[in-house]
């Protein structure tokens, strides 16, 4: 039995560590929400919020307070369990993701030496409560979306593992801590290029951020499993979305970008640590929202192609690169080459994967003709 | 378990009900999609949900009363539709209409037809998936233009401006100046797009090949606008019978070959920018004057007669059939628009492909449900 925070008895502890869970997380996702709205809204050539509080920075708790005060409507042919059950089953499994999220050494809710493992079982409960969702709402395009998302979480969550079994051969564990420690000298993103770029392409996915936003799909499926959600019940999806972002981002950083280590030097104060792990979980959430400024959205069979033909050959590449290097105890640097290599062939496939052959047309008439 | 025959494997296709409260119908439209999975199978639409009777309400009014209903008829390019309505009865009235107002019209559905273009690629974007990047960046421009008209008319989307004989007051004294202005941040607008758009991967591939459409398919269905310039059909009838003064501006019609949502996209986009350039040449050749008719009747009466006068809307042909039996209101007032024909040919662009791309597809005819239903 682990010692308590504060030399509390167990059974208080974990009351005491659940609490900050919850609390910690709903501030952060509101405060996302506050920041994503923010950053969105320069990137549209407009100002964002502002009216509530200075800078409208009371925005996300005005929000809060409104869909608490909304009337939780249930259609009356939904089912009443999938449907009142759904949005817990998509926020429980991302507050649970946040125990071994590593802020600082050894500063975590609960260092498990099988970290990522948890970690992975976890996250992926989620998608189940997306299908609750959308199969309990009894909603034709809570369904189609409910379905987009389950076929969505399956294919990415392939490469997504793959591309974090890379890092942890590397570092040779699966313990979050341990592999943020063992970056103290230089990043993982060094060594790692590819697999970052697979990871991070998969986390979108999982995040269902844009351009890979199809089961919510706003122009065609109206918000996907949510669609007949409101009030406190909806804005649980969304705490569950912002939370997941936030708890992506401290992930990347800590397998990539060295989480709270950075390269000059290790004896880092506890606040520094906090601020690098900051930091650098800023830029990604940034880089996330950006890229949801700027993409159209992929159709669905784009998206699965994509995961199938070339994120997983190319992680499964990663896999084996990572294997020869330490079995014939190469040096280091071939990964870094092997791994700019392998971007190079990412963008190269993905730029004539995405453009259609010269035959698009030829296709859309044999199509038209074989509809008519 | 025994399968014992294919049967049980069939599955039932979705009948998916889109609309007409749904982000991407563009207004009231409704169509029932049949879905085997994320594949259309069928499209039945519905149109009538904004039927208002606009023209048998014009039937009871003064010839000046109507143009009103025009620019009710066709909100985004009311400009456009007034011409075509005023221009009839000119016809019918046998009005010569001054060099000025002539000119003036022409910068002004010119204009028009920017902002609609414009407010295409706002929806358009948002129909792609881009999250409304695209759509508050055509807005911006958008509010260009309509600032300008505002100024001109008083109005900012019923303009009411154009009158059967010319205009119904002169421009103000600087407008080339803000005519300008406006065309240069149009041009930056344009470049934007042009740069968030065209050569993005993903768009690329979202609308390359999707909703094809034949050039003889296209006339088949009646088409018009740039939904048919994309088929590669270079009707436009600025070009075919040559109104206002189109014939002495140096201009092209934009077509391309491939006829599909992509194609359409740059038939709109070439053509924001062919409308620059006339906008700009019209500029340059403004000169002062009358901008009614000398001798302009208090009352507008006109002859026995009927007349069908067509003009090239943003959407495509919008057509104004008028027959007159004397007096000073219309016997019977028929528009021909462009968009009901064009809506006639969105099943036979999305059948067989996916959901998504049905919604595209209906996002690049670019319809305006009023024009529709009337």
């Amino acid at each position: 039995m682990p010692t308590g925070l504060l030399g509390l008895n167990p059974w208080l502890d974990g009351v005491v560590r659940l609490l900050l869970i919850v609390g910690l997380m709903t501030v952060v996702a509101m405060g996302l929400i506050y920041i994503e709205r923010k950053v969105l809204g320069r990137f549209h050539a407009r100002i964002g919020p502002q009216r509530t509080g200075p800078f409208g920075l009371l925005q996300s708790v005005a929000d809060a307070l409104k869909l608490i005060g909304k009337e939780d409507l249930r259609p009356r042919n939904a089912d009443p369990w999938t449907f009142e059950f759904g949005p817990y089953m998509v926020f429980i499994p991302i507050f649970l993701g946040f125990v071994v999220q590593p802020f600082m050494a050894g500063f975590q809710v609960r260092v498990l030496e099988l970290g990522l493992l948890y970690f992975v079982a976890v996250s992926s409960v989620s998608i189940v409560g997306w299908v609750m969702a959308g199969w309990g709402s009894d909603n034709r395009y809570a369904m189609i979306g409910g379905m987009r998302a389950a076929a969505q979480a399956i294919s990415y969550e392939l490469p997504f593992v793959l591309s974090l079994l890379a890092v942890s051969m590397l570092t040779g564990t699966l313990n979050i801590n341990e592999i943020v420690m063992s970056q103290a000298g230089v990043p993982n993103i060094v060594w790692q290029p590819l697999a970052f770029i697979i990871f991070f392409i998969a986390a979108l996915a999982e995040l269902n951020r844009p351009p890979f936003d199809i089961p919510v799909g706003e122009s065609e499926v109206v918000g996907g499993p949510f669609v007949e959600y409101s009030g406190i019940r909806w804005s649980m999806f969304f705490l569950g979305e912002y939370a997941s972002l936030f708890i992506m981002s401290i992930l990347i950083s800590a397998l990539f970008l060295g989480g709270y280590e950075w390269p000059f030097g290790t004896q880092l104060g506890v606040g520094f640590q906090l601020l690098l792990t900051v930091v650098k979980a800023s830029v990604l959430i940034f880089l996330i929202i950006w890229v949801r400024a700027s993409v159209p959205r992929l159709r669905i069979d784009q998206l699965m192609g994509y995961a199938w033909k070339i994120l997983l050959p190319l992680s499964l590449a990663q896999i084996l690169i990572n294997g020869f290097v330490l079995v014939y105890d190469l040096p280091k640097i071939v990964l870094t080459v092997a791994g700019i290599g392998g971007v190079f062939a990412l963008v190269w496939l993905t730029e004539r994967a995405i453009r259609r052959p010269r035959s698009a047309r030829a296709s859309a008439i044999a199509l038209s003709e074989a509809a008519s | 378990m025994v399968i014992e025959s294919a049967h049980e494997f069939e599955t039932q296709d979705l009948l998916l009900n889109v609309g007409p409260q749904h982000p991407s119908t563009h207004g009231v439209f409704r169509m029932v999609m049949q879905v085997d999975g994320e594949v259309v199978r069928d499209i039945i639409p519905y149109i009538g949900y904004l039927h208002r009777g606009a023209e048998k309400l014009c039937e009871t009014m003064d010839y000046r009363q109507g143009i009103g209903f025009m620019d009710r008829t066709e909100y985004l390019a009311a400009m456009n539709a007034e011409l075509s309505y005023v221009m009839a009865v000119e016809a019918l009235a046998e009005l010569e209409v001054p060099d000025r107002a002539q000119w003036i019209r022409m910068i002004l559905v010119e204009l028009n037809r920017l902002s609609s273009h414009l407010m295409f690629m706002g929806a358009f974007g948002i129909d792609v998936g881009v999250f409304g990047t695209p759509f508050i960046y055509a807005w911006r421009e958008r509010e260009a233009i309509i600032d300008l008209f505002e100024e001109i008319s008083g109005d900012r989307m019923m303009y009411a401006y154009l009158r059967p004989g010319g205009l119904a007051w002169d421009v103000p004294t600087n407008f080339v100046a803000r005519c300008r202005e406006t065309l240069t941040a149009v041009r930056q607008g344009i470049a934007d797009f042009d740069g968030l758009l065209t050569k993005n991967e993903i768009f690329v591939a979202r609308t390359q090949g999707i909703g094809f459409i034949s050039a003889a398919d296209a006339i088949d269905f009646g088409m018009s606008g740039p939904s048919i310039r994309a088929s590669g059909v270079p009707l436009d009838v600025r070009r075919e019978e040559p109104y206002l003064k189109y014939n002495d501006v140096k201009w092209d019609v934009i077509t391309h070959t491939d006829g599909d949502v992509y194609a359409r996209y740059l038939c709109r986009l070439g053509e924001m920018r062919e409308s620059v350039k006339i906008v700009e040449q019209c500029l340059d050749r403004l000169e002062p004057g009358a901008i009614m008719p000398e001798k302009m009747p208090r009352m507008l009466r006109t002859p026995p007669g009927e007349v069908y006068i067509r003009t090239e809307a943003p959407r495509g042909e919008f057509g104004v059939y008028l027959v007159s039996k004397g007096g000073n209101r219309p016997y019977r007032l028929k528009v021909r628009s462009a968009c009901l024909s064009n809506l006639q040919a969105l099943k036979h662009m999305s059948v067989g492909q996916y959901v998504a791309d049905a919604i595209i597809v209906l996002g690049s005819i670019d319809i305006v449900l009023s024009e529709v239903d009337r």
